[in-house]
């Protein structure tokens, strides 16, 4: 398995990871009603990654809306890769915002108090 | 017989966008959210406003959709129904939602509704992040921060309203404000 991607929906983002770069991206919105569910699969790939992971790791998160049963998995996939990130590959987490978005600034601003990983928070124009 | 101009007569002055009683599936939100946002293009909401709106919205629904089955579970199928209604007054949205619970869960939720509302902007922000870390996630939706998360975007008290209906359950209604977020 080299790349691993899913096709967006209305309620669910974009997921590519390409495990030969090293670089997982996630784009759209994240609203659905189960997301456990919708995410497990890339908690499963990043189990695997982990052992046999890139010396460095990007992550690229550029989302529109997400709802409170997505932010808890969100979490999940980020405590994955704080993991792969202690275990010697260097992981950085883009978080796009849109630049009046408050409260998704705010949202990754969150989980970088929680999560112990360089978060870089990037603005982009609407 | 139905009075049809009654509701719409009673819609129009309440400045009522859309509205819906019935059985909430995973298909109607998605056609409702639809509905909202090209509503709101329409009415050349700011991005901001909009953003807000919709954030507000898919708690609220999603909060509807994964409670519909608490009372029906027990008190039949009657109870798998809910209401909710979208109107536009002075500027502020209003999302008011309604749904049967049993009321043996009442002194639960209203706790809960109590805690959050007596939380400032920078306690809700600190309990937000403490439910994400450590609170255990429901298999329904999101453990407990939908109304945290509501309650922070909004920067509003979330209203709310127990209406007993008989000795097992109650009609419970949640009125949420979103008012225009100020421009700079």
């Amino acid at each position: 398995m080299e790349k691993y991607t899913i096709e967006g929906t209305p309620k669910t983002p974009t997921i590519s990871f390409d495990i030969q770069a090293g670089v997982l991206e996630i784009k759209g919105r994240s609203i659905p009603e189960n997301s456990i569910e919708f995410y497990k699969p890339l908690v499963d790939a990043l189990d695997k990654y982990s052992a046999a992971s890139k010396p460095a790791t990007t992550v690229n998160i550029q989302l529109e809306y997400f709802n409170t049963s997505s932010s808890k998995c969100i979490l999940d996939v980020f405590k994955k890769l704080e993991a792969i990130h202690k275990n010697g590959s260097a992981v950085t987490i883009n978080w796009h915002y849109e630049e009046d978005d408050e409260d998704m600034l705010e949202a990754g601003e969150d989980y970088q108090a929680i999560i112990n990983v360089p978060f870089k928070m990037v603005q982009v124009s609407e | 017989m139905i009075d049809a101009y009654k509701i719409f007569d009673n819609m129009d002055q309440n400045n009522i966008l859309l509205s819906f009683k019935g059985d909430i599936t995973s298909d109607l939100l998605t056609s409702i959210l639809q509905i909202m946002e090209n509503k709101m293009d329409h009415m050349h909401e700011e991005p901001k406003t909009k953003r807000k709106v919709y954030n507000v919205l898919v708690e609220c629904l999603q909060n509807l959709y994964h409670h519909m089955d608490d009372a029906a579970n027990c008190q039949g199928d009657m109870h798998r129904s809910a209401i909710f209604i979208i109107s536009k007054n002075d500027g502020a949205y209003n999302i008011i939602t309604g749904n049967y619970i049993l009321n043996e869960n009442i002194y639960g939720l209203k706790s809960r509704l109590d805690e959050v509302n007596e939380l400032s902007k920078d306690q809700l922000k600190d309990y937000y992040k403490s439910v994400l870390n450590n609170g255990e996630m429901s298999l329904k939706g999101g453990g407990g921060l939908g109304m945290i998360d509501i309650a922070r975007k909004t920067g509003e008290k979330l209203d709310y309203n127990f209406l007993e209906i008989d000795n097992k359950v109650s009609f419970f209604t949640l009125i949420i404000k979103v008012t225009q977020p100020q421009l700079i």
